[in-house]
């Protein structure tokens, strides 16, 4: 099983980062939930997504203790760092957030996503970006997996996937 | 069953209920709900049905009082203030003896309250809510799924005893993304109108009258006692409940909706820690299980029971009938739109065994 | 024998249960006998309101739906949403209509809903017992403006034909009244063409008849006629306010 909690701005794709690797999951026929933060709280201020990954069927959506945090700004990671499990990660997006994780009994992966993602020809892709580094760093679906998730989700706007897979890759590769 | 399509809550109730044979749908914007009518204002044209998005809630429920006469399949959606609103109009569908769904995506209360989960409206929803002696079948979903197959089926339970059918969910059920199967499209074509529906063509003998009047007290009387012997049918026919692990459980835990499944997780965490717990899950608030509890209260095993909720403490009232004092009923509940997690649960059950 | 008149076949045989004098009589012969006027049997909807009319699902010959206080718009809307093909009307009073149902009125009539609805004016709660109505006059005496209502205190009675010919939606507005013969008779040919428009799918038609209520504006059959004539339409004017 694998709980994730995805934070940030809204605008920065949070929650469909979130549903990125609900699809992937189902694809690959584990059972998910998604579970996002809702209302005003959403419009110009932070977000956050639950994502519950597992092989039986998911009981509770809701997460206390985090195995991964994806920390999109900074007041995302004060609010949840001390949440995460011990011997959990944190993917911290280094292009927004300067500190330094202080924990040391937790995994930190450290990411610019946001000029990572100008390779990918597309800022919006950020967050596809963090997908890869975050597939890369738990190994939760192979990398040929998530590719082909991708396309199923953009099937219906075949334009943008060489520009997503490309944008996963760097971040998988990063 | 079709393949797994990943859905929000909202959305996959929406779906479902057209695939139930839903061709109508009469609601005013609310949140938690609102993927609901958004998702029905472009699916119902699609499929020769309707869609109005009324001035009020009001509206909207007469609306549907107004398609039920008729005899369409007939749906509305709200959530907690709006569903206060309906509650004349559901006191006049039940009194008419006309089936249709109502859902309501329960927000915290009372008054504008929030707009985060709550389960506060469970009285409202199994007690009455309108005025008048009158009962709702009230349905609680836990799972998408669930909520996908609940809602589905609920436009034949309602037209088999002409009562209306509540789906009780909450801003989280609404809110989630689960991979669900979608069931199979009904063909409405071959759903048979219900003989009493209006169809315009009545006259002299034969005319047809949907009517909640009557003036009579004994001719009213009549009809509360009917009414009261098809609730009794709903009561030995339709109740459902879950039960996990309850056989050899010295604690059982109680909620119903996604309080439910997180209580679930609180009983995997206890039993990792060898305490001994488990699960009553009402799925049907009205009829109400009791019998799951009176059987689980007469177990020498069972010490004690929790009921989990969120809200001050409302189905604890039932719960306490069922078990019938032979046992102990703890409260643990958060308010306002908090959602206790599992460990919270867990946390809660530790405390009171030292 | 020939026969040279009879009963409309849109009322049934029940005994009215309205006072002596009451104008409620009267208009539902009219709306019965323009739904003969259109042939009209075996595909009308009626909805009755809660009032002096509620038991209006006794005396009309055909299917009826007893809706709940001031929602007969938007159970009409969704009949005839669901049955296009039925001729649906609402036959609703002032505090139905004008008062706790003045939203459904407003916006089944602002959404053009194709149903007809005709509106009982007799500026007076009947049912209840002779309460100020939304549309009672300036200075008329009522058991909660026992003094004549005062516009300082109980408000202006509403126009509710001026009111929704403001509206884009509605296709047929007009005031009528049933004080005397001619006057009935014009009544009646505003309900008919109410009902035609439905027929030919033109949109929402209101027609407005100012009523009289003996019983409760203490006058005899005779002076509440006059009442009509002579306050009320000042305050009401007839006429047609919108006809598209």
């Amino acid at each position: 099983m694998q709980n994730i909690i995805i934070a940030g701005f809204g605008g920065q794709g949070v929650l469909s980062l979130g549903q990125f690797i609900a699809y992937s999951a189902m694809y690959e026929g584990k059972n998910v939930t998604w579970l996002p933060s809702y209302g005003p709280e959403m419009r110009g201020g932070t977000a956050n997504c639950s994502v519950v990954v597992s092989d039986e069927p998911v009981a509770s959506p809701i997460i206390a203790f985090p195995d991964t945090l994806i920390a999109m700004n900074k007041p995302s990671l004060d609010k949840f760092v001390d949440k995460v499990k011990p011997g959990g990660l944190i993917i911290v997006n280094s292009s927004i957030i300067k500190d330094k994780v202080k924990r040391t009994d937790v995994k930190v992966c450290y990411i610019n996503a946001n000029e990572l993602s100008l390779q990918a020809g597309n800022t919006k892709t950020a967050n596809i970006v963090v997908l890869g580094a975050f597939m890369k760093q738990t190994g939760l679906f192979a990398k040929e997996d998530v590719i082909k998730s991708i396309e199923k989700i953009f099937a219906k706007k075949p334009k943008v996937i060489p520009m997503n897979i490309k944008a996963f890759e760097i971040g998988y590769e990063a | 069953m079709s393949e797994k399509v990943l859905m929000k809550g909202n959305e996959a109730i929406a779906e479902a209920a057209v695939r139930g044979g839903c061709r109508f749908f009469a609601g005013y914007p609310i949140t938690p709900q609102n993927e609901v009518p958004e998702y029905l204002s472009k699916r119902l044209p699609e499929v020769g049905g309707t869609f109005i998005q009324a001035e009020s809630e009001v509206s909207a429920i007469n609306m549907i009082y107004g398609a039920a006469s008729v005899g369409a399949r007939a749906l509305t959606s709200s959530s907690s203030p709006g569903i206060s609103l309906k509650q004349e109009g559901i006191s006049y569908i039940a009194g008419a003896e006309l089936p249709c769904v109502i859902i309501n995506m329960v927000r915290s209360g009372p008054g504008l309250g929030g707009i985060q989960p709550a389960q506060g409206d469970y009285f409202q929803a199994v007690k009455g809510g309108g005025h008048g002696d009158y009962k709702l079948i009230v349905l609680a979903p836990s799972t998408v799924q669930e909520a996908v197959d609940m809602v589905y089926g609920s436009f034949d339970l309602s037209e088999k005893y002409r009562v209306p059918v509540l789906i009780l969910g909450d801003g989280m059920i609404g809110q989630i993304m689960e991979a669900v199967s979608l069931p199979e499209m009904r063909d409405v074509s071959k759903i048979k109108k219900p003989d009493w529906a209006l169809d315009g063509k009545g006259s002299g003998s034969n005319r047809k009258i949907i009517n909640s009047l009557y003036i009579e007290p004994d001719v009213l009387e009549k009809m509360n006692i009917k009414l009261a012997g098809i609730y009794r049918q709903i009561e030995e026919n339709e109740v459902k409940v879950e039960e996990y692990l309850t056989d050899d459980a010295t604690v059982v835990i109680t909620a119903y909706g996604t309080v439910g499944r997180i209580a679930k997780s609180a009983v995997n965490i206890l039993r990792s820690k060898g305490i001994k717990a488990g699960l009553i899950r009402p799925v049907t608030l009205f009829p109400f299980p009791y019998f799951a509890y009176e059987k689980a209260a007469s177990s020498n095993n069972v010490k004690k029971f929790v009921t989990v909720e969120l809200s001050m403490g409302q189905m604890i009232e039932d719960v306490k009938l069922g078990v019938n004092g032979k046992k102990p009923v703890e409260f643990f509940g958060r308010s306002g739109g908090n959602v206790m997690s599992a460990e919270d649960i867990v946390d809660f059950i530790i405390s009171k065994e030292v | 024998m020939a026969k040279v008149f009879q009963k409309s076949s849109f009322l049934t045989d029940a005994v009215l249960h309205y006072c002596p004098g009451c104008g409620h009589g009267i208009v539902h012969r009219l709306v019965a006998e323009a739904l003969d006027d259109i042939k009209a049997q075996g595909h009308v909807i009626g909805i009755a309101p809660v009032g002096c009319a509620v038991f209006a699902y006794n005396y009309f010959n055909c299917d009826m739906i007893e809706a709940a206080h001031g929602r007969a718009p938007s159970v009409a809307t969704a009949v005839k949403r669901v049955n296009p093909d039925n001729i649906v009307f609402a036959y609703q009073g002032d505090g139905d209509l004008a008062s706790i149902g003045l939203c459904e009125t407003v916006h089944a009539a602002a959404r053009g809903e194709n149903v007809t609805i005709v509106f009982i004016n007799n500026a007076i709660y009947g049912m209840t017992g002779g309460q100020m109505a939304p549309t009672t006059l300036i200075g008329q005496k009522t058991t909660t403006s026992p003094l004549g209502r005062n516009p300082a205190v109980n408000g202006n009675p509403i126009r509710i034909c001026e009111l929704l010919s403001t509206l884009d939606g509605p296709s047929y507005i007009e005031r009528v009244a049933v004080y005397d013969t001619p006057h009935i008779l014009s009544a009646k040919k505003a309900i008919r063409k109410a009902f035609e428009n439905q027929v030919n799918k033109k949109g929402f038609s209101l027609i407005e008849v100012l009523c009289n209520c003996p019983t409760n504006w203490g006058m005899t059959p005779q002076q509440s006629m006059d009442y009509i004539k002579n306050d009320m339409t000042k305050i009401f004017p007839l006429g047609v306010f919108k006809e598209v």
